[in-house]
């Protein structure tokens, strides 16, 4: 199960993003994962929560924000939902000149975290 | 107060940068990593002892590394081949990444070897999403799973460059109906090439070396739609800036 992978590269990256901000405890990650990321939703948010223990994620909400697999034929210009499992080939005239628009993404979007009581004005985002 | 951090970072970028960077290193030094990729028992070892024997009785310089969650057998057999050979012993994790590969490989790799074939763990699931710095991705299916498999594994179907069907020598025995899973690896990754397989009948064997010195010559002949990504694919998150404001409900 490489979800507890993925957990582990989310936390790396957004502690690695939000110390030098000042955060102490992330309130939530909102997460995008495309319909051919090859990674189950449930699995990461249960991996996550296990993850998360004892690091400035500690009870953080996973947001995750499910991408719907979209395809383009260069030859017909035509774009469809690829469906799952994926459609990939042209519906239209069967072309295989397709690109994909969207469906593999796995990133993170953003994080939230409350300020401590006496807040540091001067954190701007990146 | 509520603050929020417009992160927008893949979640592999470490593990893609890393497979870049080795990529770049191996090209540097005449080396092209292949990938082989398939469930448990599809044949990945039976296939590539033959492979690599091929290679060595035609004097092309190989290697081989294989990873598994335990036992050092897959390597024992591979060794007949009488090429260099490493077993990697992944503690528990179900794929290879770039980085554990790379690491690997320092000491290792005999200078000159032109093709590294590198036997990914027994999953179709995980190994699929970790970019390995390889030339050639190869998904090998054999014909006692069934036809459906590019459907049920699209993600790793759909970004071989090379599917290969194992086992044709029982293909019979288990009414495989070849007609339908190439259909199906069709859907998922339309243009891919399918060939035949089997290490007991002999049909097939030298195919996978050939197009991966093909594809370290010229790069793999096939490009996969799930790798060809589009441009207005970023379109989405650009439209997400403006909403930053509008996340962290809170939550103690
Ligand atoms: N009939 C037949 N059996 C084969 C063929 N290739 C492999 N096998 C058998 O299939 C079984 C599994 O083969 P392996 O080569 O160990 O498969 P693998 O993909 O390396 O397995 P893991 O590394 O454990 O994932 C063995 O019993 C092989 O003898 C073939 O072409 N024909
Ligand atoms: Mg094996
Ligand atoms: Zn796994
Ligand atoms: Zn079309």
């Amino acid at each position: 199960m490489h979800e507890m992978s993925i957990a582990l590269a989310v936390i790396d990256q957004v502690e690695s993003a939000v110390r030098p901000a000042g955060a102490t405890a992330v309130s939530s990650v909102r997460l995008q994962i495309g319909e051919l990321a090859g990674v189950v939703p449930d699995a990461l948010a249960f991996s996550f929560q296990l993850a998360c223990e004892g690091t400035v994620l500690a009870g953080a909400e996973l947001i995750t924000e499910p991408i719907a697999a979209r395809a383009r034929c260069a030859a017909c210009d035509r774009t469809w939902p690829a469906g799952m499992p994926p459609r990939l080939s042209c519906p239209g005239c069967g072309g295989a000149r397709v690109e994909l628009l969207s469906g593999r993404e796995l990133r993170i979007t953003d994080v939230s975290w409350h300020d401590a009581p006496v807040p540091t004005p001067t954190h701007e985002e990146r | 107060m509520c603050r929020v951090l417009d992160l927008q970072q893949a979640v592999l970028a470490k593990n893609d940068a890393c497979a870049h960077t080795l990529r770049e290193e191996l090209a540097g030094r005449g080396t092209a990593v292949v990938n082989l990729l398939s469930s448990p028992g599809s044949g990945k070892t039976a296939l590539l002892e033959r492979e690599l024997t091929r290679a060595r009785e035609r004097g092309v310089p190989v290697a081989a590394l294989t990873a598994d969650l335990a036992t050092e057998n897959d390597a024992v057999r591979l060794a007949r081949s009488g090429v260099p050979v490493k077993q990697v012993l992944t503690d528990g994790l179900c794929h290879l990444e770039a980085e554990m590969l790379g690491g690997h490989l320092d000491g290792w790799l005999p200078a000159g070897t032109r093709l590294l074939f590198v036997e990914n763990v027994g999953n179709l699931v995980c190994p699929a999403s970790y970019d390995l710095g390889e030339t050639l991705r190869v998904v090998l299916a054999s014909v006692t799973e069934g036809e459906d498999k590019p459907l049920k594994y699209p993600t790793a179907f759909g970004l071989a460059h090379l599917v290969l069907i194992t086992k044709t020598d029982i293909a019979a025995a288990v009414d495989f109906d070849e007609a339908a899973f190439r259909a199906n690896v069709e859907r998922v990754n339309p243009g891919a090439e399918v060939v035949r397989t089997s290490v007991r009948a002999g049909e097939g064997v030298g195919v996978l070396l050939d197009r991966a010195l093909a594809a370290r010559e010229g790069g793999p002949a096939h490009i996969p739609v799930m790798t060809r990504q589009s441009h207005h694919a970023h379109d989405a998150s650009a439209d997400r800036v403006g909403h930053r404001d509008t996340v962290g409900s809170s939550r103690s």
